[in-house]
């Protein structure tokens, strides 16, 4: 299949120091802030999935808005291939952006409009951003595009609305809504977890062909099963924070953060009955401030010390593609 | 038999009733639970698990109507119960906790009143006795007794949902039936209420119809396993026979849609297509469709649930884990 246009040229896109606060009230000269999204740095590139996982509240979901500039960034930079995305002026260079990085939501229920067919959905992107093409070439890639999703056949699929398409096949048109522009990047904000079992793996299948195709995805997830799956490397968030990152399997197999831990001992495994003794304080997941000190996770970590709780551990590199931020491996802080 | 039996569903179909026709949900099902026993119900949206649950409660309005089908509770038919006869036989003996904890409690009075109001209509004790006992639930669910004054607004989605449990425990009832009890919440407050959920049944010993689309959390609880598909009980079985060694392509499929956190990491294809529309079922076996074992006698006629090396299954080509090995 011709998709001309998807770059094979390596490209990065860079979140650097990334902080996101949001005013939550209080007054205009002492406003009550919440801090979503904290120091998180990572990159993506082409060709390959970073999936980050995370519980609701870890600022997951706010780290792919401020990728495509739903939220500007309260301090640190995202760059695309060097250039500070926010810092675009022109609308033509927003819209650029807006071409290369291109998100899809997890309710496709929501993210079509209902009254209009599913040839429209698709139509709209590709004229927009090739404004040479005849009407011709425009029905050509619409088809194209329906058939690369795997939607068949493609031309009864384009006269159909969204309500006569399944949560799967809804699914795969706002992939294709996406790959209509020439997106480079796809950020996909859990995709599959409003799907039903037997069609999920049909979508994350789809994703990783669209991989080997040169798309570099963000992959927002609870689920961690499904990152090792897909994503060649995960990062994990807890209040937003990341907490451990690198390679997925290494991740995975063999976490180190204690928070990692917690979360894969809590992953329901058929044939493991019986109560599992999590190995966390219970407690409820802390709101962060601009002023809040210490470790995220340190309020229901077994092995906090005193300076978990006052200081921010800084990251240790434990292997070549495995990163992550706990006391506990701190080289210069270890007695 | 009957003795070891507490719930009996015997041929149960129940149809949604719409202008297009009738579209049936449940499909002679026929299943029981013995006391103390945890039955896990599996399927996709739509495949009917809900609607079983409701209709067992009796709870089931219209569009919905049982057309066929008997479910005996201890030996009484639930359907033919008068309502006075139901307000005994929901709480004190069965009892529901759903998906949307959210939804199930009341945002405008306190998760208190709503607790003893459970024990107030179906007890004859005092209010103060009720509210004792409110606070004594909260505990054994382990949310702190003064919570009672609280609203569901103040309450995160778990102790929400363990509130939810709390209520449904209110009269220690034979069984319990979950409908995707876990599925809103986060993985570390999932496995915090299925690990309370574990020694609260050591303690009381209730019978639980766990519903849930998530096989692995399945297969952690249920002693038996039932598939839906269709609203037909497409396999069941003891919990390792379904899931180890599924018969029915369908839960072969359903199986493999899982990937594994540690198993060995492999491409895995899910099930092509997706559930047929309720209302244009043909003759045939209504995952035709989308199996790949079809032979022409899957088109004519829809397979029975038949012994199969100690499960049932429905299927006419079930393809033995043997002859694969």
């Amino acid at each position: 299949m011709n998709m001309s246009d998807t770059p094979k040229v390596p490209s990065k896109l860079e979140v650097e120091d990334l902080v996101i606060d949001f005013r939550t009230g209080g007054s205009l000269f002492n406003p009550s802030i919440l801090r979503a999204v904290s120091e998180v740095s990572f990159e993506l590139t082409t060709g390959q999935a970073l999936a980050i996982v995370g519980e609701s509240g870890s600022g997951k979901s706010t780290v792919a808005r401020a990728l495509c500039r739903l939220y500007t960034p309260s301090a640190g930079q995202v760059r695309l291939d060097g250039v500070d995305v926010n810092a675009a002026e022109t609308s033509a260079s927003q819209r650029d952006y807006a071409r290369d990085v291109q998100m899809i939501f997890q309710d496709p229920f929501g993210s079509l409009n209902p009254v209009h067919t599913i040839r429209h959905h698709l139509k709209r992107p590709v004229k927009i951003h090739n404004p040479g093409l005849n009407a011709d070439e425009v029905e050509a890639r619409v088809i194209e595009l329906i058939e690369r999703v795997g939607l068949s056949p493609a031309k009864q699929t384009a006269d159909k609305f969204p309500y006569e398409l399944s949560g799967g096949q809804k699914q795969r048109v706002a992939i294709a809504r996406a790959l209509a522009v020439g997106a480079r990047y796809i950020l996909a904000d859990e995709p599959i977890s409003m799907l039903d079992v037997s069609i999920r793996l049909g979508i994350l299948n789809l994703m990783d062909d669209m991989k080997r195709d040169g798309i570099g995805f963000m992959y927002i997830t609870h689920d961690i099963a499904t990152a090792r799956y897909f994503a060649e490397r995960t990062a994990v968030m807890y209040v937003g924070h990341m907490v451990e990152w690198g390679d997925s399997d290494t991740v995975t197999q063999n976490p180190q953060h204690p928070y990692t831990q917690l979360l894969i001992s809590a992953v329901p495994e058929a044939g493991r009955s019986g109560r599992r003794e999590l190995k966390a304080k219970k407690g409820d997941i802390p709101v962060r401030t601009p002023e809040s000190v210490g470790c995220p996770f340190a309020g229901r970590c077994l092995q906090a010390r005193e300076e978990c709780h006052t200081a921010m551990p800084p990251v240790t590199k434990l292997a070549e593609d495995h990163f992550v931020r706990c006391f506990l491996f701190d080289q210069d802080t270890e007695n | 038999m009957a003795d070891d039996v507490l719930l009996d569903v015997r041929g149960l179909s129940v149809d949604y009733v719409t202008d297009n026709g009738n579209a049936r949900a449940v499909n002679n099902v026929s299943l029981q639970i013995r006391p103390g026993e945890t039955l896990g119900l599996a399927g996709e949206s739509g495949c009917g698990k809900s609607t079983l649950a409701f209709a067992i409660s009796n709870l089931h309005a219209a569009p919905a109507l049982v057309s066929e089908g008997q479910i005996l509770f201890e030996g009484r038919d639930v359907l033919a119960m008068s309502d006075k006869e139901l307000r005994d036989f929901r709480w004190n003996k069965a009892s529901m906790v759903f998906q949307s904890a959210m939804n199930a409690l009341n945002p405008v009075i306190t998760i208190g009143e709503q607790i003893i109001d459970v024990i107030l209509a179906h007890k004859t004790v005092t209010r103060s006795e009720a509210w004792a006992r409110g606070e004594e639930l909260l505990d054994t669910v382990g949310i702190h007794p003064s919570r009672m004054k609280s609203y569901a607004h103040q309450l995160s989605g778990g102790m929400r949902q363990r509130v939810v449990i709390a209520i449904a425990l209110a009269l220690r009832p034979k069984l319990i039936i979950m409908d995707e009890p876990t599925t809103a919440l986060d993985v570390v407050v999932e496995r915090e209420i299925m690990d309370e959920l574990y020694s609260l049944k050591e303690e009381y010993g209730f019978a639980i119809l766990f519903i849930s689309h998530d096989l692995s959390l399945m297969g952690e609880i249920a002693d038996r396993i039932g598939i839906m598909y269709a609203g037909r009980l497409v396999e069941i079985g003891a919990a390792a026979d379904v899931l180890e060694r599924p018969d029915h392509p369908y839960t072969k499929g359903l199986v493999r849609s899982f990937p594994t956190i540690h198993g060995p990491k492999v491409r895995l294809e899910g099930i092509p297509g997706h559930p047929p529309n309720l209302l244009e079922l043909g003759a045939g076996c209504p995952f035709g469709e989308r199996c790949a074992n079809r032979i022409a006698r899957c088109d004519a006629q829809v397979p029975a649930l038949e012994a199969l090396g100690g499960k049932r299954v429905a299927c006419h080509s079930p393809e033995r884990e043997e002859a694969i090995a």
